[in-house]
């Protein structure tokens, strides 16, 4: 059993449902990271079958050391449950002094289930900004784009490129948009990147504690309410990129993934899905 | 013969459907190969509206079409719904 101090906290969850990913700065310590490095470069990171419990994944390896971190753990678990499957894994590597970036894409194909997959992503070593960094656009999850579609876009008002020290670790849903920014040094950027799926319901995985009993109460439209940092503020805030329609729309698909993994079907931000919802007989 | 005139490329994804409203993205494509853009490689955006870069000279050959939401798809989201295509040409022997 995981001791549930390392799993998320419901703002958390609130911040991941709305962004679509989070980010933990230097959270794995300096030898795992090496170790990581030194496996690269020995080619000795090897992937398991789609399919196979992570549990049974990494034995004898640095990466295992990363997934046993008790913070590791804690973030799987509250994402897709304790022993997700093992999806796939990739070292990617951005060449020195590359010409271009690659483009922007959402990874696998046109993807729109609310049970979601999660990829880590790790970066053992620090990536400074001329490095690149992996290039990710917060809210970009609900978008129904199938992989590069959107590769026309180079630019985003609210883009993240991340620029990190080593350690740092994203855990992003799966339909996020990203791409590999162009290394313009003479060093090799890594990544390692894995996809885990839940073989749970995504139902209150994390730690529901700060959930207080009034947490998903009405408030007044318009009242002009702080922005605050609880779970419908975060569900209310809109990314620098989206359209004033189509943001309204997002806020709405906030709604329903986290009617989804609370099982509250009656919780509501700004009255937007409550108003639709009225059907007088 | 294909001249020295050559097109560059802009497209603004704005805020709304009108021309005035904030640019949120944007790309540049330079067909006089003079410069070069890639995902990722700017923070600000070159415009703050769609009718700035009217105002600097950019010619506008494609308006956003707005089609309405296919039933049951109401309250989905996609692609960017108002990029805007401008193009400039120049002399690559100027």
């Amino acid at each position: 059993m995981i001791n549930k101090k390392h799993h998320l906290s419901s703002t958390q969850m609130a911040e991941f449902v709305a962004r679509g990913f989070l980010r933990f700065d230097e959270l794995v310590p300096d030898e795992i990271n090496q170790a990581v490095m030194r496996g690269i470069d020995r080619q000795e990171i090897k992937g398991h079958r789609a399919g196979t419990p992570l549990s049974q994944c990494y034995h004898g390896t640095p990466i295992r050391r990363l997934l046993d971190m008790p913070q590791i753990q804690g973030l799987i678990a509250s994402l897709v449950g304790e022993d997700p499957l093992f999806d796939h894994d990739a070292i990617h590597v951005r060449e020195p002094n590359e010409g271009k970036a690659q483009g922007l894409h959402a990874d696998s194909i046109i993807d729109c289930r609310s049970h979601f997959d999660i990829q880590l992503m790790y970066f053992p070593h620090d990536v400074p900004l001329e490095m690149g960094g992996t290039l990710l656009l917060p809210g970009s999850h609900f978008r129904r784009v199938n992989e590069m579609d959107v590769a026309a876009y180079q630019n985003m008002r609210g883009q993240i490129p991340m620029v990190c020290k080593a350690g740092s670790v994203l855990a992003l849903h799966h339909g996020i948009w990203h791409c590999g920014r162009q290394n313009q040094t003479d060093r090799r950027r890594y990544m390692f990147k894995l996809r885990l799926n839940p073989v749970v319901r995504q139902l209150r995985l994390w730690n529901t504690d700060d959930l207080t009993d009034d947490y998903a109460a009405p408030k007044e439209i318009h009242s002009g309410f702080p922005r605050s940092d609880d779970v419908q503020g975060i569900l209310s805030k809109q990314e620098p990129w989206f359209e004033a329609a189509s943001g309204r729309l997002e806020i709405v698909n906030r709604i329903k993934l986290w009617r989804f993994l609370t099982g509250d079907e009656s919780f509501d931000v700004h009255y937007w899905l409550g108003r639709l919802e009225n059907q007088p007989a | 013969m294909a001249g020295t005139l050559r097109q560059k490329v802009l497209t603004l994804y704005l805020h709304t459907s009108a021309l005035d409203s904030r640019v949120l993205g944007w790309s540049v494509y330079d067909g006089t190969g003079k410069d070069s853009f890639t995902t990722g490689d700017n923070t600000e955006p070159p415009y703050e509206t769609g009718l700035d870069a009217l105002k600097d000279g950019w010619r506008l050959i494609q308006h956003p079409v707005l089609i309405p939401p296919y039933p049951g798809e109401e309250y989905s989201t996609s692609f960017m719904k108002y990029g805007f295509l401008f193009e400039k040409l120049e002399d690559i022997q100027a």
